[in-house]
């Protein structure tokens, strides 16, 4: 899947702050990629997303600001079925990055950012919970917003927005009980 | 000039009854049954559980506060321990996640306990019909009183407040027996089964108890 050429024209590469991705492009040539308003996006191999974020960390990416995911289902153009979205920060030189990785069913897989950033933590878990995302070496990998007996990943596109019966699914205390 | 005769007037005579007969009320007293007195209690000193989750919340916060100053209607002490409480009032969405510990505060107040239901979402779910919210908190706890609205405005809360002390001063026992519906029901279900007209108290209608023991004795003849 592509990411959209959105690139404004009086916004060229040349302004783009962009040296720790220059870095990353060294070492990983033929990364798609792109910029939309002065900031740099990449879509990286699942293979080789922990290889690159390792180094997107030692080039000075100290904070990484939030995972996300997308559910491509039935999207028009689309290669693969989730995308997940890493945004990456440099707070020394206001550097920013969004680094984007296609995983598809059956198990989507890609391995954890938490020994890099600790802050990956929850916001994988809450991938895990809501998109059914499994991050290899997560050290805690349990559902963070949804009820811990729940067994669907309700934010997929292929789950029905009603649920599945799971809201009406609590013991009636009546009067007498009560 | 014709002199019109003055019309005789009604005569209503002084309501007595056999209690009157038999004691001499001194002045400030009232007779009144226990039951009567335990629900005029109750009703006017509500104790608020806020279960607050939602907007409603703030509505329910400003019912309390100043201007529309629920103190009026004694229920003003808003209590954040279940164990103090007997008026638990539902304000906002309640979760999947929320509602096992709704359902453990309900349980944990002590009775006579009474609920109220207040806004849309807390009725029915609201807007929110979602995999994660629960449509209507009375299908899982008992709910006395229903407020619409989203959210109620401070007037409607108050209102269905009072409507509850209506209710309890009504139906109120002091034994608690109005909460146990089952055997109500019961009752109400011998009373239509029976053939007799339905009446609240067969026990107190002396037109079924005639009839009850006219029955008892033919049977009795025969």
């Amino acid at each position: 899947m592509s990411v959209e050429p959105e690139t404004s024209p009086e916004m060229s590469t040349a302004e783009v702050c962009d040296a720790g991705y220059q870095a990353l492009a060294a070492a990983f040539p033929g990364l798609e990629t792109s910029v939309f308003r002065g900031q740099r996006r990449v879509v990286v191999p699942a293979a080789s997303l922990a290889e690159a974020m390792r180094q997107l960390h030692q080039a000075g990416f100290d904070l990484l600001v939030d995972v996300s995911c997308v559910d491509y289902l039935e999207y028009r153009g689309a290669t693969s079925r989730y995308g997940l979205v890493y945004l990456l920060a440099n707070t020394r030189t206001n550097e920013r990055l969004t680094v984007r990785c296609f995983v598809d069913d059956p198990e989507p897989t890609v391995p954890s950012m938490v020994p890099l950033w600790p802050s990956a933590n929850w916001l994988e878990r809450e991938a895990w919970d809501l998109f059914g995302i499994r991050f290899t070496g997560h050290p805690d990998l349990r559902r963070l917003v949804m009820p811990e007996e729940f067994t669907a990943h309700p934010l997929r596109k292929d789950y029905p927005l009603q649920g599945r019966g799971e809201r009406h699914n609590f013991p009636v205390i009546s009067r007498e009980q009560s | 000039m014709a002199i019109t005769a003055p019309q005789p007037q009604t005569v209503f005579p002084r309501q007595t009854s056999s209690l009157d007969a038999r004691l001499e009320l001194p002045e400030n007293v009232v007779v009144s049954r226990l039951d009567e007195l335990a629900s005029w209690c109750r009703k006017n000193s509500l104790w608020p559980m806020p279960f607050a989750t939602a907007c409603c919340g703030i509505e329910l916060m400003a019912t309390g506060a100043a201007r529309h100053d629920l103190a009026r209607f004694g229920a003003e002490v808003f209590r954040f321990s279940p164990r103090q409480c007997d008026l638990m009032i539902v304000a906002g969405r309640v979760v999947m996640k929320m509602l096992p510990v709704l359902q453990r505060i309900w349980l944990q107040m002590s009775e006579p306990k009474w609920c109220i239901s207040m806004g849309a979402c807390a009725s029915t779910g609201g807007v929110f019909d979602t995999y994660a919210v629960v449509q209507g908190i009375d299908r899982f706890i008992p709910v006395d009183m229903y407020v619409p609205g989203c959210p109620p405005r401070p007037e409607q809360l108050i209102q269905a407040i009072i409507d509850l002390q209506d209710k309890i001063q009504r139906e109120g026992t002091i034994t608690g027996r109005e909460f146990d519906t089952a055997a109500r029901q019961l009752q109400k279900r011998a009373l239509t089964e029976s053939g007799n007209p339905l009446t609240l108290d067969a026990s107190r209608n002396p037109v079924i108890q005639r009839q009850l023991a006219a029955e008892r004795s033919a049977a009795a003849v025969r």
